[in-house]
């Protein structure tokens, strides 16, 4: 498509000056809503506005200049939605600190949160600068696969590894915690990017045909029946439901963009079906979360277990919030247990109502959308499976936590990209933005003068390859 | 590879317009039934914080919300708490009763007929206020029954004051009674704690006997009684010779019953003379020729077996029994075996009466106001029925004036008024205490008031319990409240 475009004499602007504009509105969003917290929980605009309004804008500008300097053809909507997410995240988890009577002094959570999105932001800044061409990373396929093994095993580990709230997703190392499935994510995307790329044609020309469908052949199912096993392992071992459901479906996704034969989804939703089934029959806690999705009131108040009273709270937050919710202050979302993380979408419902939650999904509807687009028009195979891999992984945790507490599916434990409190997911999805970000700039850069036609074919690909 | 990416943004977009149809339906569909789930404590907190309106009788507040400048906004205050406690009820963090809670829309605010308030609330940022409840209750004789109540020591039992020609209640008083301002403290524990209490004291302060208890009217159920003999042309009129004497022996039964030692005559006596001296020999011999049909006929149409008080809640329905052989329905007559009454319905009976037959609805709800104090809505009287017709409620009110001028119910007599009244003492059981009941109206030609008392139980000894002596000055008290 590019190619036709460029033929056209087509070439994408930078607009780099867009970004900057939408960076400003994002900015308008991060330091209101804190200006916001302040005067509606505490009746005045909170004496540090203007250093904190000043750190988040030195952090933005840092970025931008950024993507001006490494990427100037990057796609300019990405950083400003991230921005924003980020921003209204730090005030919800603010307001909650001080619902909570937590301040700088004694460890508030928006403090840590303000932290980890430097170092995401430092990260994100060293991703484009140390990562000119997104190709490079296909040298490290194995390398990434072997370190997300590594990495999602962790938690597993006698010493480091440590249960938090039924999930066996955490390492501590000394005053640090970690949850490693978050960068496991994007080793992940890498991984599977690159085997696809140089397997896709096995994969998707062998096979036969059943029922209008075409199904792989037995020896090419190996890999999804490995990821499948992983997937299970997960949850069997580690109680995480989400991450379980998000590496598979990743997996499927990207199988079947790379091979475009849609046996594979077939096979993969039959694989999931089992392993959902399999489950809920024999994991307690998937046991668990699915009763409490389906009887919810059975599970909360007096005389019961009380189980359900998260998401029960949840649902009456929401409600309370209606259409345009209660304002900062006025609500009570600390009714609901973890809300500055995997629930923060529940708190925003109810202070924020029904339209910020419609313009949070349509923000991260947005987000995917420029990835996928980035996709579509990226020129290599491996640009493009990672840029769908990490779309879709983001739509797909998305869906999970947005839907899991809104009670449109089963609770499922992840946390709410950028909004949520917590450290390693914020910094995985700021290096996650800057592989998108990294691979858009290289597809819609111009695409360099095609050598004369009679200039040796090798030559010319070889020249595109090392361009910096 | 195109194709599959554009599928997968397609299905991308799925999952994104499911979360948000998901989320219009949560917070906008279902919002309205997720907030009123009895369990929803922020709906609760909410309510508790309101500026609600004022409950009113005359011209003071008995009930109203002052700022407190706490974590809930208002704090409910009750200006005459024991007095008044049966009609407000109480406003709690976790249950209110009384008017608090059957007139919450237009106190909270959220009733439809004060929607044009919460609009210009809403356009003009102020936040919403309740609307105000103008009772029915007349301060004076509130005061007069409670003080005149409270003056029998150990007292159980209640005053009901009904104004006859429309069916306002004038006095509801339940004693024991408590303070509800503890209840609404918004010190949770204390409150919860005085209310774990209050619910098992054996005084049972909490019940408002005037609708919710009902026990056997005794010898006031004679009012009943006679007026179905004269409405079904048994006898003529209050001259009528109606059968007397000492004892009676109750049809298909060795049981014997007498008269307490007044005079009932040898052989017949006039229904007046039965009436004045309540005459269990003569009413138990009316009620068995009249049959258990005819009674039960009359009974309903003064309020038994039926619903018919919308503003307080729970209400426990008077009984006339629907199935009795004959010696059962002879003693119906009398006020006993299964027949009970609350006080509401005993003072329905004397009003009806006094109002020349038609008993009136009764009601507690004036009016509605607005916070500006627009009246938005008014209680009209409404009949509930035509109970007898108007000659037979002039012999039975000439027989009840009789009653206190030369019979049991002297106590309430009130020198210069003529009063109509009739006393009752019931039993339960052998050995228990006995309930003594007084009803009447006055002025008995033109009344302006009808009364019914109730007495559970006192620290009096048993053989003083007498509905006279006992529940006829309380009644007289509260009659002169409203005559003079």
């Amino acid at each position: 498509m590019s190619q036709t475009s460029a033929l056209m004499g087509f070439v994408h602007r930078r607009r780099r000056g867009a970004e900057l504009l939408l960076l400003l509105l994002a900015l308008a969003v991060g330091i209101g809503a804190y200006a916001a917290v302040g005067i509606g929980v505490q009746g005045e605009i909170p004496a540090d506005i203007m250093g904190y309004g000043g750190w988040l804008v030195a952090l933005l500008v840092i970025a931008h200049v950024t993507v001006r300097l490494t990427a100037p053809y990057a796609d300019p909507v990405l950083l400003p939605i991230v921005a924003a997410l980020n921003g209204l995240g730090l005030a919800v988890i603010h307001r909650l600190d001080l619902a909570a009577g937590l301040t700088n002094d004694n460890g508030s959570f928006a403090r840590q949160q303000l932290t980890w999105m430097t170092v995401g932001v430092l990260l994100f800044v060293a991703t484009l600068v140390i990562i000119r061409d997104h190709r490079v990373l296909q040298r490290f396929t194995y390398t990434a696969g072997l370190a997300a093994i590594v990495l999602l095993l962790m938690p597993m580990l006698p010493i480091i590894g440590k249960e938090l709230n039924g999930a066996r997703i955490w390492i501590h190392l000394g005053p640090f915690s970690f949850q490693p499935g978050e960068v496991a994510k994007v080793l992940l995307v890498i991984a599977f990017a690159g085997y696809l790329v140089v397997h896709r044609d096995a994969l998707a020309l062998a096979g036969r045909r059943l029922l209008f469908i075409d199904l792989p052949r037995g020896r090419d199912l190996g890999p999804i029946l490995g990821m499948w096993l992983i997937s299970l392992g997960i949850l069997v071992f580690q109680h995480d439901l989400g991450s379980s459901l998000l590496f598979f479906g990743l997996f499927l996704v990207m199988l079947y963009v790379a091979t475009e034969r849609p046996g594979w989804l077939v096979v993969g939703a039959a694989l999931f079906s089992a392993g959902a089934l399999a489950a809920y029959r024999f994991v307690p806690t998937a046991h668990l979360r699915v009763e409490i999705w389906l009887h919810p009131w059975a599970h909360y108040g007096e005389g019961t277990d009380d189980r359900a009273r998260q998401s029960v709270e949840a649902l009456f937050g929401m409600a309370w919030g209606g259409l345009i919710g209660r304002g900062f202050g006025n609500g009570q979302p600390w009714r609901v247990s973890f809300a500055e993380s995997d629930f923060i979408m529940a708190a925003i419902g109810e202070e924020l109502g029904l339209t910020a939650v419609m313009a949070l999904i349509l923000c991260y509807g947005l987000i995917v959308e420029r990835g996928l687009r980035t996709a579509v028009i990226c020129r290599d195979e491996f640009g493009k499976l990672v840029a769908t891999g990490l779309a879709v992984v983001f739509a797909l945790q998305v869906f999970v936590v947005v839907g899991g507490v809104t009670r449109l599916i089963p609770l499922t434990g992840l946390t709410t990209p950028f909004l949520s409190y917590g450290g390693s997911s914020l910094v995985a999805n700021w290096v996650i933005v800057a592989l998108l970000l990294r691979i858009s700039d290289h597809a819609r850069r111009p695409p360099p003068m095609l050598a004369p036609e009679d200039a040796d074919l090798d030559d010319s690909e070889a020249t595109q390859v090392v361009k910096l | 590879m195109n194709k599959p990416i554009r599928t997968m943004s397609l299905f991308c977009m799925a999952l994104f317009l499911a979360l948000m149809v998901n989320a219009t339906y949560v917070q906008y569909v279902r919002a309205n039934s997720l907030n009123e789930n009895p369990q929803n404590r922020r709906v609760i907190d909410a309510a508790f914080s309101r500026d609600r309106g004022a409950i009113m009788v005359g011209r003071d507040a008995v009930a109203e919300s002052v700022r407190s400048g706490d974590r809930f906004d208002y704090q409910r205050r009750y200006g005459k708490p024991f007095v008044y406690a049966p009609v407000t009820g109480f406003f709690s963090y976790y249950s209110q009763t009384g008017l608090e809670q059957t007139q919450n829309q237009v106190l909270s605010g959220d009733d439809p007929r004060l929607f044009v308030t919460r609009l210009v609330d809403l356009i003009s940022n102020t936040s919403p206020k309740g609307g105000r409840v103008q009772t029915t209750i007349d301060p004076k004789v509130q005061q007069a029954a409670y003080d005149a109540l409270s003056g029998i020591p150990g007292i159980q039992g209640s005053v009901v004051a009904l104004e006859p020609s429309t069916g306002k209640v004038l006095a509801m008083v339940s004693l024991p009674t408590f303070d509800p301002n503890k209840l609404a403290s918004h010190d949770l524990t204390a409150a919860q704690n005085t209310y774990d209490r209050l619910l098992h004291d054996p005084g049972q302060p909490l019940l408002n006997r005037a609708i919710q208890t009902r026990l056997p009217p005794g010898s006031t159920f004679k009012i009943v009684t006679a007026s179905a003999a004269l409405e079904n042309g048994l006898y003529e009129d209050a001259d009528s010779m109606v059968p007397g004497g000492p004892v009676y022996q109750l049809p298909q039964s060795t049981k014997k019953i007498d008269n307490g030692g007044r005079d009932c005559g040898t052989d017949k006596i006039t229904m007046t003379q039965a009436i004045a001296n309540s005459c269990n020999t003569s009413f138990l011999a009316i009620a068995d020729e009249l049959g258990h049909e005819k009674l039960q006929e009359q009974a309903e149409k003064f309020g038994f077996n039926r619903d018919y008080f919308d503003d307080l809640r729970p209400t426990a329905q008077s009984v006339y029994p629907t199935k009795a052989d004959e010696p059962q329905t002879a003693m119906t007559g009398i006020g006993q075996f299964d027949v009970q009454a609350t006080p509401l319905q005993m003072a329905m009976v004397a009003a009806g009466i006094a109002n020349d037959g038609v008993v009136m609805r009764p009601y507690l709800v004036d009016q509605v106001l607005s916070p500006d104090l627009d009246v938005i809505d008014r209680t009209d009287p409404s009949e509930l029925d035509r109970a007898v017709s108007e000659s037979t409620a002039k012999q039975v009110n000439s027989m009840m004036v009789s009653t206190v001028t030369s019979g049991t119910a002297s106590p309430a007599a009130i020198p210069g008024v003529e009063v109509a009244g009739k006393t009752g003492t019931a039993e339960n059981c052998s050995d228990c205490k006995n309930y003594a009941w007084f009803i009447s109206f006055a002025p008995a030609n033109d009344p302006q008031v009808a009364v019914a008392v109730m007495i559970q139980g006192t620290n009096v000894p048993n053989e003083d319990i007498a509905g006279g002596q006992l529940g006829g000055p309380v009644a007289k008290a509260v009659m002169e409240a409203v005559i003079k």
